[in-house]
């Protein structure tokens, strides 16, 4: 991640909206279409995972779901998913053959932060419905199986499906001192253990700060050597779905993704899916009214605290952190951080907890980025910046709607 | 000698846990050894940074109690400045954190727990007309503890009871148990009758749906769930949620609908497992150390730092015996590392947390690859209370608070024991730790109900203070602070220390409910309580350790946090560059 210049900066803070390419005209769509029925064509010619199928319209219909509610969640996915309305029927087809895809799930430097989010996800029974159709062969935290049992799971579903599961890793992997991870009856290491099984996927998607980044474990100075999936595992499709926890909705979009195309989504330069990490949470954020009109909560509980003011001043990070949480928010949209007051900590930026994770604005937080190369040159850099920054803010909604005005064509840089 | 038992990976709970046991001819369990096998560092990583973001940190140190480590933390720093935070921040706290048991405690008995108990496959036999009469005879067994009416059952339909078996069918006959897939059905422990495994599952799966709900409670105050993000030093943030009518409607509709959920279908399983496996109740299978301790947390007014009443009252009682309890004093405190996998530098006795050291001391396992007792075997550190080995949790706390007299938690205990004609003693076994924590959700979900009207009063009355202001910068400058947070965690009595040097930590430390009950043996050979409470349980197949689960689970293990940090200068790893701090980086 290099910082930014006072004009980069600028161009962060005023850039309206997102740059994200929603429209990609006729032709695109039309073969993108094409492509995702072949793909589904192909899938329900395949034997489902397990020998005998369960119905997915049976399964509504036990889960006592109605066609609509179905259909409420497959709309709402496809626009995650950035696709125009016309996707709609292939993204409910893709629910409806899921159980082709086997998956197997690991923990290892983890806290069960991600597991605890999915199966707390949003719209219930869709997603859950969507777990329970899912072929999971191995998730630590809910099988029943354990022990030799459990081991045995897992060596069965490596065997049947080899080179046919998505292997989901939650946790970092201590490669600094592999002891510090170890599982099994006869044991063996974080390491050897992601390098095994992914050798043997189709493609591994890391959930959650820690499996993409290292997270809190890899945070300064990084007492065990912890990194995340990408550092370890080498010639496999890998997708990062970072933040801490990662949030569902986007677990789910990108295994429908998978299924639609075969492929995984579109991703950035950190192997994380445009359609959930192409925005800045700034972009979109309820508060950026105040931002741009210069209005913050100067203290917390303060009179801007009570009427919803831009929390940039008291360390919200929201213009440096590229995820959905502003459109797709937590728990069924209950709420999320900013709206309850908490700026945004960045949580799905690499090192975030070593250079957003404060209470206060970068300029004025006395963190000290120690793992970071450069530091003491780069940390007054910021400084500088985030100062000028901000008193693009402060200077009221003439200076800064000015800038935004003006279209700007730098391209963002992550 | 029989057999050696190996049980790694533990399911079903968060993070890594290994049990090996030692079977006698009769397979009986006779040794046993808990370990953990996965650790992090984020006591070290804590060291340097700016007190006030901390508690964001310290939050992740688990998945699972989130809120918990971000309350015990926040309050850690504030006792170290001295800032009391307002009533409207202790209640949306006290919110919080309720919210964080209903859900974990519903969660942990059904979807961690309960299979431990339940055996699926056997519900296919049921008849789904006995399986609603069932669920009728369990919920007419309880009164509602506050209306005192007879209690509903959360279904009772014979068509509903039908649909969870076409399911259930369904998924047996397509060879797709999911997650339910080679686990221990038809194992002789497993006592229920069809008709009552069919109820459980019924229950199981719907639980699915309401502990979604139950998180929604975290969110509207906290943000989200997991990991909330409304706390901070001084106070909460989430001024424009306690002053929405519509935020404080919805809680209290969802409070409603857990409520129901717990009082209809929760407590009357229990009772329902706690009758049936009465027996092992009565024979103390599971029991373990006998000694129990709880801080106390729930600050129910606003006097400052452990001056107030709590919901839970602190105290230590020994060797079972409810006649007397003795205060907790934090200063006896200390953790041993005899048998895990850490040194100390320049003394082998117990440390007080202030004084801690964690240099990381890996010996690994036997060349068998089994642990070494004899050795050292765990990440987990060995806490002792002032000479104790003791056991904390949901059983701690009903029992501390029993033996105290407190009229709340008695009123609670002794309502499920005489609905289910059990004396007190049931309670000292895996059944009542089971129990136990069943009987503090129905607690928690009315005492919940009294805060959200107490907050929504006090706005009302026109109190929008949410945050004590403070001078971070006098407060610290050229200063050494020390201070403690000292809560109850859903798994039990949480620790977190910090020492603060010229407004940097110079020193961090937490121990927690997993590690106290998760540790290995003490420097005296003295077991850890998940060890003790295995000797004398008998396995009816040493190959399906189904007892053994059973066991580790009522204490719901929570093992992410249990597992202490190095220092660095304890392992060379080469690349990172730490100033060594006055020994260690825990003086
Ligand atoms: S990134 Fe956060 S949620 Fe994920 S495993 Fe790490 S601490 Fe838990
Ligand atoms: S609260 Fe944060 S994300 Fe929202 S407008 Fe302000 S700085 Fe941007």
């Amino acid at each position: 991640m290099q910082f930014f210049d006072r004009e980069h900066l600028r161009s962060i803070f005023t850039k309206p909206t997102n740059y994200i390419n929603t429209n990609r005209g006729k032709e695109y769509y039309d073969n993108l279409y094409k492509k995702m029925e072949k793909r589904l064509n192909e899938l329900k010619a395949q034997q489902p995972v397990k020998e005998a199928e369960i119905k997915f319209q049976e399964l509504l219909e036990t889960w006592e779901l109605s066609r609509r509610d179905f259909l409420k969640w497959v709309s709402a996915t496809t626009a995650m998913l950035m696709l125009p309305p016309q996707f709609e029927p292939l993204v409910a087809q893709a629910a409806e053959v899921m159980n082709r895809v086997p998956i197997i799930w690991i923990n290892i430097q983890d806290c069960a932060g991600n597991t605890e989010a999915l199966l707390r996800s949003a719209s219930p029974t869709v997603d859950e419905l969507i777990l329970e159709y899912l072929s999971v062969e191995y998730q630590e935290v809910i099988m029943a199986a354990a022990g030799d049992q459990a081991e045995e799971n897992l060596h069965k579903a490596v065997k049947d499906f080899d080179g046919k599961y998505l292997l989901f890793v939650e946790g970092s992997i201590p490669v600094g001192m592999p002891e510090a991870f170890t599982i099994g009856r006869h044991p063996k290491t974080g390491v050897e253990h992601v390098k095994h099984l992914a050798e043997h996927a189709a493609a591994v998607i890391a959930v959650g700060a820690c499996a993409c980044f290292g997270g809190v474990p890899a945070a300064y100075p990084n007492p065990t050597g912890a990194v995340g999936v990408m550092d370890i595992v080498k010639g496999k499709p890998i997708v990062n779905i970072p933040a801490c926890p990662a949030n569902p909705a986007n677990i789910t979009g990108v295994v429908i993704h998978y299924i639609l195309t075969g492929e995984l989504p579109e991703l950035d330069s950190l192997l994380r899916p445009k359609f959930a990490f192409g925005y800045r949470i700034h972009d979109n954020c309820e508060r950026r009214a105040h931002f741009d009109a210069g209005e913050f909560v100067e203290e917390w509980g303060d009179e801007g605290a009570k009427n919803n003011f831009c929390l940039y001043k008291m360390g919200c990070k929201g213009p440096f952190t590229f995820n959905n949480c502003s459109i797709v928010r937590y728990n069924e949209g209950t709420n999320w951080p900013i709206g309850v007051g908490r700026g945004c900590i960045g949580c799905s930026e690499p090192d975030f907890w070593d250079k957003y994770a404060t209470e206060r604005p970068l300029a004025d937080s006395d963190i000290q980025p120690p793992g970071l190369h450069g530091v003491e040159a780069t940390v007054d850099e910021v400084g500088l910046g985030i100062l000028t920054a901000t008193a693009i803010g402060i200077g009221v909604h003439a200076v800064a709607s000015a800038i935004a005005g003006k279209k700007d064509e730098t391209k963002e840089e992550q | 000698m029989g057999k050696h038992v190996v049980v790694d990976p533990i399911t079903r709970i968060e993070g890594h846990l290994r049990i090996e046991a030692i079977l006698d001819d009769n397979n009986t369990i006779v040794d046993a050894y808990s370990s953990s096998t996965m650790w992090r560092g984020i006591e070290v990583i804590m060291k340097g940074r700016d007190p006030r973001d901390v508690p964001l940190l310290a939050m992740r140190i688990c998945g699972v109690c989130t809120g918990t480590h971000y309350y015990t933390s926040t309050q850690t720093v504030e006792h170290a400045l001295g800032v009391v935070p307002p009533k409207n921040a202790r209640l949306v706290r006290n919110l919080i954190q309720g919210s964080l048991y209903i859900h974990d405690h519903v969660v942990h008995f059904y979807h961690l727990h309960a299979l431990d108990w339940v055996d699926v496959v056997s519900a296919l036999k049921a008849d789904p007309a006995k399986a609603a009469e069932e669920a009728r005879k369990w919920a007419s067994m309880l009164k509602d503890p506050i209306t005192g009416e007879t209690i509903r059952p959360w279904k009772d339909g014979v068509g509903e009871f039908k649909a969870v078996q076409d399911r259930l069918t369904k998924f047996v006959k397509a060879g797709r148990l999911g997650p339910f897939a080679n686990a221990y059905w038809g194992n002789k422990s497993y006592k229920l009758t069809p008709e009552q495994n069919l109820v459980a599952v019924g229950h199981y799966l719907d639980a699915l749906q309401i502990q979604r709900e139950m998180a929604k409670l975290m969110a509207i105050f906290g943000g989200k769930n997991p990991h909330p993000q409304s706390l901070v030093v001084g106070g909460v943030t989430c001024v424009q949620d306690i002053q929405n009518p519509a935020r404080l409607g919805h809680f209290g509709d969802i409070l409603g609908l857990s409520r129901e959920f717990i009082y209809r279908a929760y407590l009357p399983d229990i009772l329902m497992a706690g009758t049936v496996y009465a027996e092992e109740a009565l024979a103390g299978i599971g029991r373990g150390l006998g000694n129990y301790m709880a801080y106390g947390d729930f600050r129910m007014d606003d006097n400052p730092w452990y001056q107030g009443k709590t919901l839970f009252p602190q105290g230590l009682v020994l060797n079972m015996d409810l006649t007397k309890v003795y205060d907790v004093d934090q200063s006896k405190i200390t953790e041993d590392v005899t048998h895990s996998w850490y040194e100390y530098k320049g003394t082998d006795k117990p440390l007080h947390p202030f004084e801690g050291q964690t240099n990381p001391k890996y010996t690994g396992f036997k060349p068998d690859g089994t642990l070494d007792p004899k050795g050292k075997y765990s990440w987990i550190k060995s806490p002792i209370y002032d000479d104790h080995r003791v056991e904390v949790g949901p059983l701690a706390r009903m029992i501390v608070g029993y033996a105290r007299g407190d009229e709340r938690i008695k009123h609670y205990v002794d309502w499920l024991l005489k609905s289910g004609n059990l004396p007190a003693k049931a309670l000292f076994s895996t059944v009542g730790r089971t129990a136990a924590r069943a009987i503090e959700t129905a607690l928690m979900v009315d005492v919940m109900k009294e805060w959200l009207t107490e907050l929504a009063k006090n706005v009302a009355a026109g109190d929008l203070s949410t945050w004590t202001e403070y001078d971070f910068e006098k407060l610290t400058k050229g200063k050494e602070l020390k201070g403690y947070g000292l809560t109850e965690a859903p798994r039990g009595a949480l620790g977190h220390w910090i020492r603060i040097k010229d407004g940097k930590v110079e020193n961090y430390q937490a121990v927690v409910p997993s590690t106290w009950n998760g540790a290995p043996r003490d420097y005296k050979n003295r077991m850890g309580a998940y060890e003790a409470s295995l000797i004398g349980t008998t396995l009816s197949n040493p190959d399906q350790p189904l007892e053994i689960l059973k066991t580790i689970h009522s204490f719901d293990p929570c093992i992410a946090c249990a597992v202490h940090v190095i220092d660095t200068k304890g392992k060379e790893l080469g690349v990172y560059k730490v100033e060594p701090v006055g020994g260690a980086c825990f003086i």
